[in-house]
């Protein structure tokens, strides 16, 4: 190995800041959509992304408190509104300065009275207090109107994730199509397992005429698209009744991930000792009872690998679903669908459209994680698809 | 009935079908059928051991010709169907073709599926490539090589809305929430671009999310092989006095060009295939159509079963070489 030892200590630094770009540069854009999902509407639209970890100076825009309810008769014609423009809520940010017009912005620094004119007096503090003063006329009707610069802290919100996932006025919920796509999946996960480890291990241990032939034939089927399934196996879903539905998505991704399964799984069970076969062999052990007693316990990495890659694949599928599930009534329609339609619809709400991307992205990525050893061990062994 | 209920009783119908499938049939043969005693025992068992390998694969064989050859063969046999109204079937040659090959879409579709082919398989093996062999010493590479192998785990669809974001615009006036367009103005961008409106350069904005998802499989792959290379020829080579480029590019690819091979061809029908990023992202308009999507669109918007049957021929057609490559290795790897 050409190892670190020897090497300049700038050759080391290169080395480890371009790997650094390198995992900046894959990790940035899932970072956006993950930051936004936690921001407002209006942040996500005011600012950059990246700029929601610092602290952002901004313009707030605030009314004081209604005058015809809340002013308070001085006597002599005069009139006040006290309170505290933040309302009730503590404010968190740094005032730097403030003014009572748009074109005046930054006019008056915290804690200044400004004079409005004919006597009319605005004072604002730092934390929010303010006093408006004036006569009848002028302490009268619409609130006034004061501009803040303030730096606010950075400041995230779940209420996305609320509305998303359990608000009931949302239409495009995306708890359903979270329930349906865990319905596709899962089934559409396991069955194709056991399907494919029968026939696996008999391709793999058991001798038959045409077992060469028939592995050849699964290596080719390995790469069909599956664009050339749709019209025929919907045409023959609907002669035999099923027509669009969970039965028939289930059965299209049991086919479609057959060949990678069968294939995946020989090579691995090729690989087991055949000592360990023959003598149980020997000990009178039958095919079946060394498949299920033996092998299957023996497989289990090559198991996990694929039924990882099964369920990222039917989780994250939309043609299947499209064309073998989602029907007119909209009620089985998965996440890669809704989301897809959010685009359509909703392309410039961020807010919606990042939540929702996430939650959908959100098991695949914790499955991820979670068995990326099996997951690498699979791709090792069956890059051929 | 409630959908996840369904489910549920489909996950034990399916699962309990199938143990009950292995585990009766094969009761059936050694219990029933074949009994091992009596004066034909011998007879017996062989007989059930030559059929029971087909008890085992039944399953799977019957869902593979359903699902996968026979699609083949229909699809054909369909390419060259006109369907009438009320399910009428009319034979009209090769009629779907050539009114495919004089269609526009379909030209650029053919073109943009080239542009793919060409861009991304040798650009997510290069970043791959160069990501398995700059992780491959570092104290941390366990680290970068998860986060780069993650979009592995996005959806296509996910990652549209990711770079969506990544490329939106807004109006010049008020801030840019996109990545791009805020690095462009910030290099001294006139105004903020469409990038997906561009045509012919949308192609690449469109296809650096397959290079980005694609790039950590290739590196996976990549980095095993160059793992796999024997250490002595690389001392060898240190000792002969070659810097590290020429160890990189005289001794290492020379080793792992198989593998390369495979992760080329992988790659290649990864992206024949693609379907979900330009329905998502652009729909194919601003001439950024491919043939995946094109078929869809002939399939389920225009109902024309004989054209997208065509155009759906037209991709088995682009992957044949690779399956018959692949059938050749599979071969010759098992005599």
């Amino acid at each position: 190995m050409d190892a670190m030892a020897g090497r300049k200590p700038v050759v080391v630094w290169a080395l480890n800041i371009s790997v650094v770009l390198l995992v900046l540069l894959w990790l940035f854009p899932t970072l956006g959509l993950f930051v936004s999902s936690f921001r407002t509407g209006d942040q996500i639209t005011a600012s950059g992304w990246w700029s929601a970890m610092f602290p952002a100076e901004q313009t707030l825009q605030i009314r004081a408190a209604d005058p015809d309810d809340n002013r308070v008769d001085l006597g002599g014609g005069r009139f006040m509104v006290e309170g505290n423009i933040f309302g009730d809520e503590a404010f968190d940010g740094k005032m730097s300065a403030w003014a009572t017009s748009s074109r005046r912005l930054g006019e008056n620094a915290p804690g200044a009275t400004a004079d409005l004119g004919d006597g009319e007096t605005f004072t604002l503090n730092a934390d929010g207090s303010y006093v408006w003063e004036g006569d009848n006329d002028q302490i009268s009707g619409r609130a006034q109107r004061v501009f803040i610069d303030a730096t606010t802290p950075p400041d995230f919100t779940l209420q996305n994730y609320n509305f998303v996932l359990f608000d009931e006025n949302n239409s495009e919920g995306m708890a359903k199509a979270f329930f349906n796509t865990l319905t596709v999946v899962i089934p559409a996960t396991i069955i194709p397992i056991l399907v494919a480890a029968f026939a696996a291990y008999a391709l793999a241990w058991m001798d038959f005429p045409g077992r060469a032939l028939l592995i050849a034939a699964v290596v080719g089927l390995l790469v069909v698209p599956l664009q050339l399934a749709l019209i025929p196996l919907l045409s023959f879903h609907n002669a035999i009744g099923i027509g669009k539905g969970y039965l028939g998505v289930w059965l299209a991704h049991t086919g479609f991930g057959l060949p990678l399964a069968i294939y995946l799984l020989r090579n691995y069970m090729v690989g087991l000792p055949r000592d360990i076969i023959e003598n149980a062999k020997v000990d009178g052990a039958t095919d079946f009872q060394i498949f299920t007693k033996i092998i299957l316990p023996l497989s289990f990495p090559a198991l996990a690998s694929f039924a990882i890659f099964q369920f990222l694949w039917t989780w994250n599928d939309l043609l299947v679903a499209l064309v073998f599930l989602i029907d007119a009534s909209g009620q089985t329609t998965v996440m890669t669908k809704q989301i897809v339609e959010l685009l359509g619809t909703r392309g410039g709400d961020w807010e919606i459209l990042a939540t929702s991307a996430f939650v959908s992205i959100a098991v695949p990525l914790a499955v991820f994680f979670a068995m990326q050893k099996y997951l690498v061990r699979g791709l090792l062994a069956g890059s051929v698809k | 009935m409630h959908p996840a209920l369904q489910g549920l009783l489909t996950i034990v119908i399916g699962v309990g079908g199938c143990i009950g499938y292995f585990y009766g049939a094969n009761l059936l043969l050694d219990k029933v059928l074949f009994k091992p005693t009596g004066p034909n025992a011998g007879r017996n068992i062989n007989l059930a051991n030559q059929i029971r390998p087909w008890v085992f694969l039944m399953p799977a064989l019957l869902a593979l010709g359903l699902y996968l050859a026979y699609p083949v063969v229909a699809t054909l046999r369909l390419s060259f169907l006109e369907r009438l109204p009320g399910n009428e079937f009319a034979f009209v040659g090769f009629d779907n073709y050539t009114k495919m090959f004089a269609e526009p879409k379909f030209l650029e579709a053919m073109k943009n599926n080239v542009l793919w082919l060409v861009v991304v398989p040798a650009a997510s093996t290069a970043f791959g490539l160069l990501a398995a062999q700059l992780t491959d010493r570092l104290a941390w590479g366990n680290i970068a090589k998860s986060i780069i192998f993650m979009p592995m785990a996005i959806s296509f669809v996910g990652a549209a809305v990711i770079f969506k974001l990544v490329y939106e615009a807004r109006p010049e006036d008020v801030a840019q929430i996109g990545v791009l367009n805020h690095l462009y103005m910030l290099f001294g961008g006139t105004e903020p671009q469409q990038w997906l409106q561009i045509p012919f350069w949308n192609n690449f904005f469109l296809m650096i999310v397959l290079i980005w998802i694609q790039t950590g499989f290739a590196m996976v792959i990549l980095s095993a092989a160059l793992r796999g290379i024997p250490e002595e020829t690389v001392e060898a080579a240190i000792v002969d006095g070659a810097n590290p480029f020429q160890i990189f590019f005289k001794i290492k690819i020379p080793q792992i060009v198989s593998t390369i091979v495979v992760v080329w061809t992988t790659i290649t029908i990864a992206t024949l295939k693609v379907f979900d990023i330009v329905f998502a992202m652009t729909n194919g308009q601003w001439e950024t159509q491919v043939l995946a999507n094109y078929m869809y669109d002939k399939l389920f918007r225009a109902n024309d079963w004989g054209m997208g049957s065509a155009s759906a021929m037209i991709i088995m057609l682009m992957v044949t070489p690779i399956l018959v490559w692949n059938v050749y290795n599979a071969r010759k790897e098992m005599r």
